[in-house]
C-alpha cells in the first residue's frame, strides 16, 4: 500500500475517537443529581470554549497524533527527501525485520545484539523497580506509621532535596565514584583489599547503582503515600493478637498498599527501560541498554523510520507492563496513575 | 396579591427516588414561613428548586407571580443561605457582602454605601476588613445573611443556617434573625429540622415528611391542631396510643388499645372498625387523679427541670407514657418502681388516622 | 538488649545506608568542585580552588544552553498550567465510560518513556509543518516545548485534580445565587481557590522542563539546552567544572527551599493568628449573650 495514503487517514482516526467520545459524554447515564445542563451552560460561553480547544489541542496534537505518526513512520522505508511519498514509498515491514534480523532484507542471522539488549533492559529495570521497593518500603512504613509529624516533614525535605539536581548530574556523581580512580576503588585499594582497581562502570554496576538512585523517590511517594492511608489500629490490633512482625507486613500493610506499590514499581519500570541519561553516562563500551541503541537510530544511522520501530517496541513493552501489573493487582488505571 | 412564591404540584426525582412528592403550597409576602420535618425528608430538595439550583422533575415555580422554569439561579430574585453559608473565604467581609452588587455592575461609590448600611444592620461596623477567618459563627452567620440582603431579594430562602452553632447562641440568633426579617420585610423561607426553630420564628410553618406536605399552619395549628399522626407526633413531644375504633358517639370515638378502651374527639369523622392513633400532648396528662380515661403503670424515670418533671409510666403493656407534672407533684413525684396512674379529658385526646 | 533496641539500632543502621545511599554521591560532586585536582575527587584534596566555577561561567555553550533552559522552561509553565487546568477541569465533568477513555488518553504521557514522546513529537510535527508549508515552526526550542508540555501537562492536571476534589461546590452556587455569571464564578471563585495549585503546577512544571532530558534531546534538533550540553560535557570526560555546575544548582535550590520555607511559615502564623482572633470573637460573643439574658 501506498504509504501517502497514511496521513489522511491517521487524521480521520481522532475526528472517530472524539465523535465517540463525545456521544459516551452526552448520553451515558449520569450519577444520580448531577444537573443536565449543557456543557456551555455549566462552564459559561468562554471558559467552555477554553476547556475545549484547550483539552483538544493537548490530547490531538501533543499526545495522540504525535504518537500515531509514529507508528506509521515505523512502517516506512528509509528514503532521501525527495522520494518521500514517490513510488518506492510503500508500507513495509523491514524495520521490524532489521530489529530481529540485523538486516532489512536478510534473514540469515539474528539481530542478537539488540535483542539481547531489549531484554536486558527489560529484565534489569525489573530487578531495579524491585530492588527500589525493597530499599523503599522500610523508610516509607517508617514516614507513615511511625514517625511524628514534624520528623516526616523534615525527612521529606531530605528526600526530595537531591531530585533538584537534574538526572545527568546525579548521574555523573555516580561516575566520580565508582570509576577506576574514583573513591571506592581509592577505599579498595588503600584498605588492600583489591590489588586491582574494580571495573565498576564495565560491569554495569554503576548503571543500576546510578538507575536506583534515580527514581527512589517516586517509589517513595508511592508507597508513603499508600501507606498513611492504612489505619494504624489495624496494626496495632494484629500486634495485640501477638501476629510476628513480618507478618502484619506480608498480610496487612503490603496488601492494603497494594495500589502504591503497583504504582511505584510501574514508575520505576518505565522509567529506567525509557531512561537515556544515565546509560549514556554511566554505560561502560560494553554496555547493552536499549534506549542508547534507539538513540543512535536517529543520530548515528539517522534512520528515522527505524528509530520509530526501535520506539514503538519499547512503547508496546511498556504498555504491556502496565497491563501485566493492572491484570495481576486486579487494579484500574487511576488507582496506579497516582 | 400575587403570592411571593407559588409552588404548583411539584415532584423532584433523582433517578428512581423521589425526593419531593407533589407539593403545591403558596407563601405570602414578607412572610416568614418554615419548612419542618425530619433530615432526608426532602426540604433541602424544595429551596434548591425555589432558587433554581434543581431542576422540577414536574410542576412549575412562580416567584412574584411570574414563571421560574428556565430561569436560572443567578436570575432569580431569590437569596440562599446554604447549610455551610459559603461564604468566600478569601474574600474580606465587606467584599462578601458587596459581591452581589460587584458583579451586577453597581459603581463602587453605591456599593460601599451599600455595604455600610448592612455592616450597620448586623452590627459589624468596623469589622468590614476583617478576613471571613478571624470570625466567631454568629459573625459569619450574620454575614451570610447580609450578604444575600444586598441583592435586595423578593425572597431569601435559608438552608438550616443555625444548625453548625451551638445551643446559646442558636437561640440568640432566633431572636435576631426575626428581628431582621421584622427590618427589612422581606419575604423569609426557612428550613429546619427542629421544631422549637420552626415554632418560634415562623409565621407558618410546612410540616414535611417523606417529601410530602403533611400540614401547613401557623405555630399553635400544628401544635394544637394537627392533622396527621406524623404531624402529631413530630411537633412537640406526644403519648400515642394506636388500635381500633370501635365506637362512636357525637364527635367523640373510643378506641381499643393495648392499654385500654380511651375515648378521644374523632375530628376527622373515622369510621368503626378504621385503625388509628389517639393522641395525648404530656402535659394535658393529669397525675393521681381519675378522670374520663385512666392509665396506670409503674413509674419508671423521672427527670426533674426545677418549674416541671417529666415522668415516664411504664404501661401495664410495657410501653412508656409521658405526664408532665406541675406544681407539688413536680417537687414530690413518686419513687421509681412505685405504682402510678394517669388520667386525662376527652377534650384534649385526639384521634388520627393511624 | 531487648528487641526494642535491637530494632532501633536496626533502624539507624538502615537509615545511615539509605541516606549514605542518597547523599553520598552529591557530597563527593560537591567536594569536588572545589578541589584543584583536575580529575573530579574527594581524596586526596590537592587545594582548594573556585577556578571550576570561573571556568564554568566562561563555558560559552553552557551559558547559551541555561539562557535557552530557563526560556523554555517558562513557555512550559505557559502551556501546561492552563492545560493541565483544562484537562482537570473536563474530568471533573464526565462520566463512567467516557472517562475512563478520557483518562487513559491523558495520563498516558506520564507513562510513556519519554524518550519515546521527544521522538514522536518531531515526527509529526516535521511531517505536518512540510504538509502545511509552516517549516519556521520546526524549531528546537517550539518542539522542545511541545514535547516536555505534553507530559508536563499530565503532572499539572493530576495536582488540579486534587485540589478541585477539595472545592466545595456550594462555593460555587452561592456566585451563581448572588447573580454571578458562570464565568464570572471562574475568575472571582475558582481561580483564586486554585492560586496555590496554580502556584505549585507552575514551579513543577518549570522545574520538570529545566532538568528534562530524554524528551529534550530529541526535541529540541539542533538547538540546545543546558541539560543537552552537560551530557555532551559529560560523555567527552568528567571535569570538576560539572561538579561546580552541581554545586550552583544545589546553592539555588538550597535558597529557593528556605525562602519557601520562610514564606510558608509566616503564612501559617498569620493564619494561626485569624483563627486564635475567631476565638476570642467567638469568647466575647457567648459573654455578651449570657449579660444580656442575665439583665433580662
Ligand atoms: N443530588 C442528589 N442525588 C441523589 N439523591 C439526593 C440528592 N439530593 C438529595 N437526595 C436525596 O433526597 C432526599 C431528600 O434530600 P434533602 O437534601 O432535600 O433532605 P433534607 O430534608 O434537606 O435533609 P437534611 O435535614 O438532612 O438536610 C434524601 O434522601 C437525599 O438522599
Ligand atoms: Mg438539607
Amino acid at each position: 500500500m501506498l504509504s501517502s495514503t497514511g496521513h489522511p487517514f491517521i487524521f480521520l482516526l481522532p475526528v472517530l475517537a472524539i465523535a465517540i467520545f463525545w456521544v459516551m459524554a452526552k448520553f451515558e447515564p449520569k450519577p444520580v443529581g448531577v444537573t443536565k445542563k449543557s456543557f456551555f451552560e455549566r462552564n459559561g460561553t468562554p471558559v467552555a470554549i477554553y476547556l475545549i480547544v484547550a483539552v483538544a489541542f493537548w490530547s490531538l496534537f501533543m499526545i495522540v497524533l504525535p504518537q500515531l505518526f509514529m507508528v506509521e513512520m515505523s512502517f516506512r522505508p528509509k528514503l532521501p527527501p525527495i522520494e518521500m511519498g514517490g513510488p518506492k514509498d510503500l508500507y513495509t515491514f523491514e524495520n521490524y525485520h532489521y530489529f530481529i534480523y540485523g538486516s532489512t532484507t536478510s534473514s540469515d542471522a539474528i539481530n542478537w545484539v539488540h535483542i539481547k539488549a531489549f531484554f536486558l533492559t527489560i529484565f534489569a529495570s525489573l530487578l531495579v523497580a524491585l530492588f527500589n521497593f525493597a530499599l523503599c518500603y522500610p523508610l516509607a512504613f517508617y514516614m507513615a506509621q511511625v514517625a511524628r509529624p514534624a520528623r516526616v516533614r523534615f525527612l521529606l525535605l531530605l528526600l526530595i532535596a537531591p531530585y533538584w539536581v537534574n538526572e545527568i548530574l546525579r548521574a555523573f556523581a555516580f561516575r566520580i565514584i565508582f570509576s577506576s580512580g574514583g573513591l571506592i576503588n581509592k577505599i579498595l585499594l588503600g584498605m588492600g583489599w583489591v590489588d586491582q582497581p574494580i571495573d565498576f562502570i564495565g560491569n554495569d554496576i554503576a548503571l543500576y547503582a546510578g538507575l536506583g538512585y534515580a527514581y527512589m523517590l517516586m517509589m517513595i511517594f508511592s508507597l508513603y503515600n499508600a501507606i498513611e492511608t492504612l489505619d494504624h489500629a489495624q496494626i496495632e490490633a494484629a500486634r495485640d493478637l501477638g501476629a510476628p512482625w513480618w507478618h502484619i507486613h506480608a498480610f496487612i500493610v503490603i496488601p492494603f498498599a497494594k495500589p502504591g506499590i503497583a504504582s511505584g514499581c510501574t514508575l520505576v519500570f518505565m522509567l529506567s527501560a525509557g531512561s537515556l541519561a544515565a546509560p549514556l553516562v554511566l554505560g561502560g563500551p560494553r554496555s547493552l541498554w536499549f534506549t542508547p541503541i534507539l538513540y543512535d537510530r536517529f543520530f548515528q544511522a539517522f534512520n528515522w523510520p527505524q528509530g520509530a520501530a526501535y520506539a514503538f517496541i519499547l512503547l508496546l513493552a511498556c504498555v504491556s507492563f502496565v497491563l501485566l501489573v493492572l491484570r495481576l493487582g486486579r487494579l484500574s488505571l487511576g488507582e496506579i496513575a497516582k | 396579591m400575587t403570592a411571593a412564591v407559588e409552588i404548583d404540584h411539584l415532584t423532584v426525582q433523582f433517578g428512581l427516588f423521589t425526593a419531593v412528592k407533589d407539593v403545591s403550597l403558596q407563601i405570602r409576602q414578607g412572610e416568614f414561613f418554615s419548612f419542618l420535618g425530619p433530615s432526608g425528608c426532602g426540604k433541602t430538595t424544595i429551596l434548591r428548586a425555589i432558587s433554581g439550583f434543581q431542576d422540577p422533575t414536574q410542576g412549575v415555580i412562580r416567584i412574584g407571580g411570574q414563571d421560574m422554569s428556565g430561569i436560572g439561579p443567578n436570575q432569580r430574585p431569590t437569596a440562599l443561605i446554604f447549610q455551610n453559608l459559603a461564604l468566600f473565604p478569601l474574600m474580606t467581609v465587606s467584599e462578601n457582602i458587596g459581591y452581589g452588587l460587584r458583579v451586577r455592575g453597581v459603581p463602587k461609590a453605591d456599593r460601599d454605601r451599600k455595604v455600610d448600611e448592612l455592616l450597620n444592620l448586623i452590627a459589624l461596623s468596623d469589622q468590614g476588613h476583617k478576613k471571613i477567618e478571624e470570625l466567631s459563627g454568629g459573625q459569619k452567620q450574620r454575614v451570610a445573611i447580609a450578604r444575600a440582603l444586598a441583592v435586595e431579594p423578593k425572597v431569601l430562602l435559608l438552608d438550616e443556617p443555625l444548625s453548625a452553632l451551638d445551643l446559646k447562641l442558636r437561640q440568640h440568633m432566633r431572636n435576631e434573625l426575626r428581628a431582621i426579617q421584622r427590618r427589612v420585610g422581606v419575604t423569609f423561607i426557612y428550613i429546619t429540622h427542629d421544631q422549637g426553630e420552626a415554632l418560634t420564628m415562623s409565621d407558618r410553618i410546612a410540616v414535611m415528611n417523606r417529601g410530602k406536605i403533611e400540614q401547613v399552619g401557623n405555630g399553635r395549628d400544628v401544635y394544637e391542631h394537627p392533622q396527621t399522626s406524623f404531624v402529631a407526633s413530630f411537633v412537640g413531644e406526644n403519648n400515642g396510643f394506636t388500635g381500633t375504633i370501635t365506637k362512636i358517639s357525637g364527635d367523640q370515638a373510643e378506641i381499643e388499645t393495648s392499654v385500654g378502651r380511651l375515648v378521644g374527639l374523632n375530628k376527622k369523622s373515622l369510621p368503626v372498625g378504621t385503625k388509628a392513633t389517639l393522641f395525648i400532648r404530656p402535659e394535658a396528662m393529669q397525675f393521681g387523679a381519675q378522670g374520663e380515661n385512666n392509665l396506670s403503670g409503674t413509674a419508671a424515670d423521672a427527670a426533674y427541670e426545677g418549674m416541671t418533671t417529666h415522668l415516664t409510666m411504664k404501661a401495664h403493656d410495657g410501653s412508656s407514657i409521658v405526664a408532665t407534672l406541675t406544681g407539688a407533684p413536680a417537687r414530690e413525684f413518686p419513687s421509681q418502681g412505685s405504682s402510678v396512674s394517669f388520667a386525662f379529658a376527652t377534650r384534649d385526646a385526639l384521634i388520627l388516622p393511624a | 538488649m531487648s528487641s526494642k533496641t535491637v530494632m532501633n539500632v536496626m533502624l539507624a543502621f538502615y537509615m545511615a545506608i539509605f541516606f549514605g545511599f542518597l547523599f553520598g554521591p552529591l557530597i563527593v560532586m560537591g567536594v569536588s568542585a572545589f578541589n584543584t585536582s583536575t580529575y573530579p575527587q574527594v581524596y586526596p584534596i590537592e587545594g582548594l580552588t573556585l577556578s571550576w566555577f570561573e571556568k564554568l561561567l566562561n563555558d560559552r555553550d553552557m551559558v547559551y544552553g541555561l539562557k535557552n533552559s530557563l526560556w523554555i522552561g517558562m513557555w512550559v509553565v505557559v502551556v501546561s498550567v492552563p492545560l493541565g487546568l483544562a484537562a482537570a477541569m473536563m474530568m471533573s465533568q464526565i462520566y463512567s465510560k467516557a472517562r475512563s477513555f478520557y483518562y487513559v488518553i491523558v495520563v498516558s504521557p506520564v507513562l510513556t518513556p519519554g524518550v519515546i514522546i521527544g521522538i514522536s513529537t518531531v515526527v509529526f510535527w516535521r511531517d505536518l509543518t512540510t504538509a502545511t508549508n509552516s517549516k519556521f515552526l520546526y524549531d528546537g526550542v517550539f518542539m522542545a516545548v511541545l514535547g516536555q508540555s505534553s507530559f508536563i501537562s499530565a503532572y499539572c492536571m493530576l495536582m488540579f485534580m486534587s485540589r478541585l476534589n477539595r472545592f466545595d461546590r456550594a462555593q460555587e452556587e452561592a456566585g451563581l445565587d448572588l447573580g454571578a455569571s458562570q464565568t464570572q464564578v471562574f475568575f472571582h471563585i475558582l481561580l483564586p481557590f486554585l492560586r496555590p495549585a496554580i502556584f505549585s503546577s507552575a514551579v513543577l512544571a518549570f522545574l520538570s522542563s529545566f532538568e528534562n532530558y530524554n524528551t529534550t534531546t530529541f526535541a529540541i534538533l539542533a538547538d540546545k539546552t543546558l541539560t543537552t550540553v552537560l551530557a555532551g560535557r559529560v560523555r567527552q570526560g568528567t571535569t570538576p567544572a560539572i561538579s561546580a555546575l552541581a554545586v550552583l544548582i544545589i546553592a539555588v535550590t538550597v535558597v529557593g527551599a528556605i525562602i519557601y520555607e520562610i514564606v510558608k511559615r509566616r503564612e501559617d502564623r498569620e493564619r494561626q493568628a485569624r483563627l486564635d482572633a475567631a476565638h476570642a470573637a467567638e469568647l466575647r460573643e457567648l459573654e455578651s449573650i449570657e449579660k444580656a439574658t442575665h439583665h433580662a
